[in-house]
C-alpha cells in the first residue's frame, strides 16, 4: 500500500500525444478514478502506471520508489483487466495462486491466502471451477481476488465493470468499494461511467483529450466545475454564453436568454482572464411550475415545453426560454408531468449557477 | 416450403457433390484395395482371385517391412520435431507482430504456388555435387573436392521440413492468435517474468495448435513418397515407396494393397489417438 505520484508524465505515439504533461499526487489508501470519454488518455495513463506502456517523459513513483524502469513483473501492482483475463486453463484457485507462486510463497501459506482472498470476494466454493464455468460477475470477483491476494502496493482497475449488465454493475460497485475500504489499498480506477466515478471515488480525475481537466472531491467537481468540458461531461447542464457584467453594484454575468445573473466573487474569479465565459445551470436545479404559480424569490422566466422525456421518477423536459433551449430534470409532481406545448414558469436560484471560463 | 424445412435439407444438397466424390473416389477404391489384398499373385504374374492371407502374413512378419515402417515413422517424427522448433518462433512472430499480418501469411503460403516436386528438386541445385553450396566452398578454397551432401536421411528430412513447415506455422499461428494478449499482461503483472509467462500461459494455451500442426506434419510426412525418391539414397526408402515399388514396378497389386492398408491403419490409429486426447476441433480450426 503506497501513495502514487505522477510527475509530468507524457505519452506520445508517433506524432500523436495521447497524454500531455500530467502531474498527480494520489495519497495512500485513496480510491482514485480517472474519468473521461474514450480517447481521453485515461487508459493510457493507467497502462503507464501498470508498466504496460513506457511514458515518453516524466516520472512515476509508488511510495518513494521511481518505477519507470522497473519491469512490470517487479512492480508489485495488482491489475484487473476489462475482460478479467483469467487464465482459462487454470482453476480458480490456481488463478488466484499464480502471483503467490511467483513470489515463492510456501505452499501452506499460499493455500491459506488463496482461501482468504476467495472468502473476501465471497466465492470460496468456486475454488476448483474453471473460469469458463463462471458468470461475468463471478469472473470479475476472481480477477479482483487474484490481483489483491499478492498484497500489491497499488490496485489498478481498467473499466472492470463495463462488461457487466446494469443491475450487477451496481452491486459490484458497492462490493468493490467495500473490499477496497476493508484492505485499504490505494486504488486507481478507470471508467467512462460518471455515476460509477461519482459514487466510488475519494478523488476524481476528469480527463479530456489527453489532459487533466479537474482533480478533486467528486461532489466539488460536480457542483463547481472548473471548465466547460467538465460542466458538460458530468450530469446534464445548460451552458449559456455569457459576458461579465455588473448591475446595481453586484457582479454577475449577462446572457441572452436569462439576462443578468448575479454570481459570487468565487465564481467571478473563475472568469478572470478567460477569453470566453459561460453560465452553467444544472438541469435538476431548474424547476418548472404552472404558469400561474405564485411568485417567489427565485429568478423567474416564462417558457414553453417542447418535449417531454418520461424517465420514471424523473422527467426530462426540453423547454424554450427566450429562444434558448433548456434541459430540465424534475421529480414527477403529484399533479403529473407538464404537457408538450404548455406554457410554464421556469425558476432557478442564482446561487445554483456557476461560471466557467475558457482560454482562447 | 418453410425456411425451417429448407434449412434442414440445405446441408445435404450442398454437400452431395463432395459426398458423392468421396464415395466414388475414396471409399469404393479403398474397398477394391481391401479385396485385392486377399488375392495372390502367381508366378506367371497373373492375379489369383480368392481369399489368401499369404501377403498379410508376409508383410506382418517380415522384418524388412517392419524396419522400413519404423524408419518411416522415425523420419516423420524428426521432421515434426524440427518443424515445431522452427515453426513456433515464426508463428509467434507473425501472431504478435503489429505489422501487416496478411502480407506475412501470404509470404508463408507463397511456396504452395510452386509444385512440391520442383521445390524438392531445388535442393539438388543447392546441395548437389555442382550445386551452389559446393561451388561456393570450392571457390573460396575451403574444399578441393565437392562434398556428397545429398541422398541421405538428413536430406530427406530437410526436404520434408521444407514442404511441411508452413502447415506447422499456420496451425500454431491460429492458436496463438486466439490467445488474449491481456492474459500475458496479467501474468507479468502478477510477477511472472516473460519466460515464465510463456511457459505457464502462452505455451499451454497454444498446445492445441502445436498438436494439430504436429499431427498434420507427421501424417503427411509419414505418407510421403516423392521426397525420398528425389532426395534420399537407396537405403532411405519410406513406406510409401514400398507401395510404389510393389504396384508400379513389380505389378504385384495384392502385395501393394496390403502395404497400403498397413500404412493407412498405422496412420489412422495415430489420428484416433490424437482425437481421443486433443480432439479434432483444433485441427479443423488450423485448416480453415
Amino acid at each position: 500500500m503506497s501513495a502514487v505520484k505522477l510527475e509530468n508524465i507524457v505519452k506520445k505515439f508517433g506524432d500523436f500525444t495521447a497524454v500531455h504533461p500530467m502531474s498527480l499526487d494520489l495519497p495512500e489508501g485513496s480510491f482514485v478514478t480517472f474519468l473521461g470519454p474514450s480517447g481521453c488518455g485515461k487508459t493510457t495513463t493507467l497502462r503507464m502506471i501498470a508498466g504496460l506502456l513506457d511514458p515518453t517523459d516524466g516520472g512515476i513513483y509508488v511510495g518513494d520508489r521511481q518505477i519507470n524502469d522497473v519491469p512490470i513483473h517487479k512492480r508489485n501492482l495488482g491489475i484487473v483487466f476489462q475482460n478479467y483475463a483469467l487464465f482459462p486453463h487454470k482453476t480458480v484457485a490456481d488463478n488466484v495462486a499464480f502471483g503467490l507462486k511467483h513470489r515463492n510463497v510456501p505452499k501452506e501459506e499460499r493455500e491459506r491466502r488463496v482461501r482468504e482472498a476467495l472468502e473476501l470476494v465471497q466465492l470460496p466454493h468456486l475454488a476448483n471451477s474453471y473460469p469458463k464455468q463462471l458468470s461475468g460477475g463471478q469472473q470479475q470477483r476472481i480477477a479482483l481476488a487474484r490481483a489483491i491476494v499478492v498484497e500489491p502496493d497499488v490496485l489498478l482497475l481498467d473499466e472492470p465493470l463495463s462488461a457487466l449488465d446494469a443491475n450487477l454493475r451496481e452491486d459490484m460497485r458497492v462490493e468493490l468499494k467495500r473490499i477496497q475500504e476493508q484492505i485499504g489499498i490505494t486504488t486507481i480506477f478507470v471508467t467512462h461511467d460518471q455515476s460509477e466515478a461519482l459514487a466510488m471515488s475519494d478523488i476524481l480525475v476528469v480527463m479530456s483529450n489527453g489532459r487533466v481537466e479537474q482533480v478533486g472531491d467528486p461532489k466539488d467537481i460536480y457542483t463547481n466545475p472548473q471548465s466547460r468540458f467538465v460542466a458538460d461531461f458530468l450530469g446534464t447542464s445548460n451552458i449559456l454564453e455569457a459576458t461579465v457584467a455588473e448591475e446595481n453594484g453586484v457582479a454577475g454575468v449577462k446572457t441572452d436568454a436569462v439576462g443578468f445573473v448575479p454570481l459570487s466573487s468565487a465564481q467571478m474569479d473563475k472568469l478572470v482572464g478567460a477569453a470566453n465565459s459561460y453560465l452553467v445551470m444544472r438541469a435538476e436545479k431548474i424547476e418548472l411550475l404552472a404558469a400561474d404559480a405564485p411568485a417567489d424569490d427565485r429568478l423567474t422566466f416564462t417558457g414553453k415545453v417542447e418535449a417531454v422525456d418520461y424517465q420514471g421518477q424523473l422527467v426530462r423536459y426540453f423547454v424554450e426560454v427566450n429562444g434558448e433551449k433548456f434541459q430540465v430534470l424534475n421529480m414527477l409532481g403529484t399533479d403529473g408531468a407538464m404537457k408538450e406545448g404548455q406554457t410554464v414558469s421556469v425558476r432557478f436560484k442564482s446561487e445554483d449557477c456557476v461560471a466557467v471560463g475558457e482560454d482562447a | 416450403m418453410s425456411i425451417e424445412t429448407r434449412e434442414a435439407r440445405q446441408p445435404w444438397i450442398l454437400l452431395s457433390p463432395a459426398l458423392t466424390s468421396i464415395l466414388l473416389l475414396l471409399i469404393v477404391p479403398l474397398m477394391f484395395i481391401v479385396v485385392y489384398s486377399f488375392w495372390l499373385r502367381t508366378a506367371t504374374g497373373a492375379d489369383q482371385v480368392g481369399f489368401y492371407l499369404d501377403n498379410w502374413a508376409e508383410v506382418l512378419t517380415d522384418e524388412f517391412y517392419r524396419d522400413i515402417l519404423l524408419q518411416t515413422l522415425w523420419i516423420a517424427l524428426v521432421t515434426t520435431g524440427v518443424c515445431a522448433l522452427m515453426g513456433y518462433p515464426a508463428a509467434y512472430f507473425i501472431a504478435r507482430s503489429k505489422g501487416n499480418k496478411a502480407i506475412m501469411l501470404l509470404l508463408l503460403m507463397l511456396p504452395f504456388w510452386i509444385s512440391y516436386i520442383i521445390r524438392t528438386m531445388s535442393w539438388i541445385n543447392i546441395l548437389g555435387v555442382s550445386g551452389a553450396f559446393n561451388s561456393v566452398l570450392i571457390s573460396i578454397g575451403i574444399i578441393d573436392e565437392p562434398l556428397q551432401l545429398l541422398y541421405n536421411q538428413v536430406t530427406v528430412i530437410l526436404g520434408l521440413v521444407h514442404f511441411l513447415l508452413p502447415f506447422m506455422i499456420l496451425n500454431i499461428y491460429v492458436s496463438l492468435e486466439d490467445i488474449d494478449i491481456n492474459l500475458e499482461d496479467a501474468a507479468c503483472s502478477l510477477g511472472a517474468s516473460r519466460w515464465q509467462t510463456f511457459l505457464e500461459v502462452t505455451l499451454p494455451l497454444s498446445l492445441p495448435g502445436l498438436a494439430a500442426g504436429g499431427l498434420l506434419c507427421f501424417v503427411l510426412g509419414a505418407g510421403t513418397y516423392i521426397t525420398p525418391v528425389i532426395l534420399g539414397g537407396p537405403r532411405d526408402a519410406m513406406f510409401a515407396n514400398l507401395v510404389f515399388e510393389a504396384i508400379i514396378t513389380q505389378l504385384d497389386w495384392p502385395l501393394g494393397s496390403v502395404l497400403s492398408l498397413v500404412l493407412i491403419a498405422v496412420l489412422g490409429s495415430i489420428v484416433l489417438v490424437y482425437n481421443r486426447f486433443l480432439g479434432m476441433r483444433q485441427l479443423m480450426k488450423g485448416l480453415a
